[in-house]
């Protein structure tokens, strides 16, 4: 099995979702199914070749250093939960 | 007034054109008919006065002769695309009443040219899913029935909705995107016409991300020129997506019909999956010699790659996506939920606010990005994905476009495959090298299966070659004459 419960609980914490402890058994499982099923990549010589990174070759394009947009925080705020005198209203982060 | 809505897109816009009807009309026709149709829960947001106010405005410009390309006609566009002061969710309960205060360049362009929007249309969530199951809104019942039966079949996914409500004649045509599929296994499984163009044909400013190098936008439609008429406006250089190519949109629909006699067109021979239903084999043979009837040269080529792009696939998008997604942290729009700190609050918010699905994928690519495992996966993937674009290249040098199923069966039962996560991604192993590879590709409805199921053929095309891809669709559409419509029951 390529992943074990350990593993489950530690990259839930790095992606920031919060798994119960008797989910992490069942998604390692499910997880290590699908890596399984992934490592048959490992069949395929690779040596010299080059990762694609872009899905058609262009060179990203430059424009000039101006301000295109703004200028309105009452359409930025639109979605917030929480708001306050034109601010986003979060939580602690310095204890 | 339902023969309305059984107009092509072409046919509306010429009725338009001629006086036979107006917008309003047009629109009342649909609204009517989407409203009928809720039980295939098709759309997830309906905006009936929004459509009919566009409605008159197009009925308007159209008396002082300022009709646009797609002035007056009804389209449904799936909730990936944000809609400025429209509720846009990609059916995920993350993004709760989300609101947007723009609009995707894709929509602008369509309501440029005239379109009226009739509502938002069902997805998988994030459009990760084969059969729509994993929205937040429920899953999309196809309009298609196997014959003499009643049990629900999906309408495949992620564009779901789209394909189900121009099936069901709740619009004239669709936006739709196409990640591994998208847009042309749902086509495939509802009798309708999906291209996915190539990637950066279409903006994807506006439209919320799954995997960046491989989501393209692209339409639903019910005739191969009605595809090419919708992909036409849609498409564009946009300078708000770093991604969009400045290139000059043909006229597709001026490539339908055209003679595609000398064309080569290729035959994968690794398409040829162990298990492949007799029907679809039988019709890919069938849709072999309609080509060669029209005149092209048919030519065996070979992919070697093919079987490994699903799985670079899943290393890929999901890495892709676990990137995108990290934005959904309830801070600034969308569902939060509070913890005992911050932590905490984030956690709670992506535990509530993601289905299963798409927890699954965060965690597969946050899983091959971390330390340790990049190399392992996520370069192999990325190198494996060189050799599949390497192997399309390497057969465009022999071919004008390629010829394959679009699917490995017909639409399946709802719930049939929501269980095993690797039956599910097997749905997409015809469709998912073309995204990998950026290059488009079409689903055109070539027959029914002997439960009276549409079945897809489809076609891939080079960069750019969008207008080969027409010319061929439009050629085994004719062929094929399909006119078969599923039986309302709804």
């Amino acid at each position: 099995m390529a992943i074990d419960a350990a593993t489950v609980k530690k990259v839930a914490r790095l992606a920031r979702i919060a798994e119960p402890d008797d989910k992490l058994e069942p998604l390692a499982r499910e997880l290590s199914g699908i890596l399984d099923w992934i490592e048959q990549l490992n069949e395929v010589d690779t040596d010299g070749v080059a990762p694609m990174t872009s899905a058609v070759a262009a060179s990203l394009p430059m424009r000039d250093d101006v301000v295109t947009d703004g200028g309105d925080p009452a359409k930025v705020l639109a979605n917030a939960p929480k708001t306050e005198r034109g601010f986003f209203v979060v939580p602690k982060v310095v204890e | 007034m339902s023969e309305l809505t059984e107009l092509t897109l072409k046919d509306a816009l010429d009725g338009l054109a001629a006086g036979r009807f107006s917008s309003e009309e047009l629109t009342r026709a649909h609204v009517e008919a989407v409203e009928a149709a809720r039980e295939l829960n098709a759309y997830v947001l309906e905006t009936p006065e929004r459509a009919l106010e566009m409605a008159k405005a197009s009925d308007g410009r159209r008396a002082r002769g300022e009709a646009g390309r797609l002035d007056g006609a009804q389209l449904g566009i799936k909730d990936l695309f944000c809609t400025e002061g429209v509720r846009s969710t990609a059916c995920s309960k993350i993004l709760g009443n989300f609101t947007p205060t723009y609009e995707s360049s894709v929509t602008a362009n369509l309501w440029r040219d005239g379109a009226v929007m009739l509502g938002k249309l069902n997805m998988d969530e994030f459009a990760m899913g084969s059969s729509n199951e994993t929205s937040a809104f429920g899953p999309v019942v196809n309009p298609w029935r196997i014959e003499g039966g009643n049990g629900k079949l999906t309408p495949g996914g992620s564009s779901g909705g789209s394909a189900a409500a121009v099936a069901a004649q709740l619009c004239l045509g669709a936006t739709a995107t196409d990640t591994g599929g998208s847009i042309r296994q749902p086509a495939a499984f509802t009798g309708t016409v999906g291209i996915k163009p190539t990637y950066g044909r279409c903006s994807r400013w506006g439209i919320v991300a799954f995997a960046s190098s491989l989501d393209q936008a692209g339409p639903i439609a019910r005739t191969v020129e009605d595809a090419a008429i919708l992909l036409t406006s849609m498409a564009g250089h946009d300078p708000k997506d770093s991604t969009s190519l400045p290139v000059e949109t043909p006229d597709f629909a001026s490539f339908c019909g055209k003679s595609v006699k000398g064309l080569r067109v290729g035959i994968p021979k690794e398409y040829r999956v162990d298990g492949m239903p007799a029907e679809i084999e039988a019709l890919w043979q069938q849709g072999i010699n309609w080509l060669k009837d029209a005149g092209c040269e048919i030519v065996e080529v070979s992919l070697p790659h093919t079987k490994y792009a699903l799985p670079a696939y899943y290393i890929v998008a999901p890495a892709e996506a676990s990137s995108n997604l990290a934005r959904y942290d309830g801070m600034r729009y969308g569902l939060r939920v509070d913890g005992a700190n911050l932590t905490e609050t984030y956690e709670n918010t992506r535990a509530e606010g993601f289905g299963a699905e798409v927890k699954r994928r965060i965690l597969i690519g946050t899983y091959v990005l971390s330390a340790g495992y990049y190399d392992a996966y996520y370069l192999k993937a990325q190198k494996v994905r060189r050799r599949i674009a390497d192997d399309f290249d390497q057969a465009f040098e022999k071919v004008d476009a390629l010829l394959t199923p679009t699917a490995p069966s017909a639409a399946f039962a709802l719930g049939e495959k929501s269980d095993d996560p690797v039956a599910m991604y097997l749905n997409d192993i015809f469709t998912v090298t073309v995204n990998l590879a950026g290059l488009p590709g079409m689903s055109i409805p070539a027959g029914l299966d002997a439960n009276g199921l549409p079945l897809g053929l489809q076609l891939i095309g080079k960069a750019l070659d969008e207008g080969t891809l027409f010319s061929i669709g439009s050629a085994v559409e004719k062929a094929a004459a399909f006119k078969a419509r599923p039986q309302k029951w709804w």
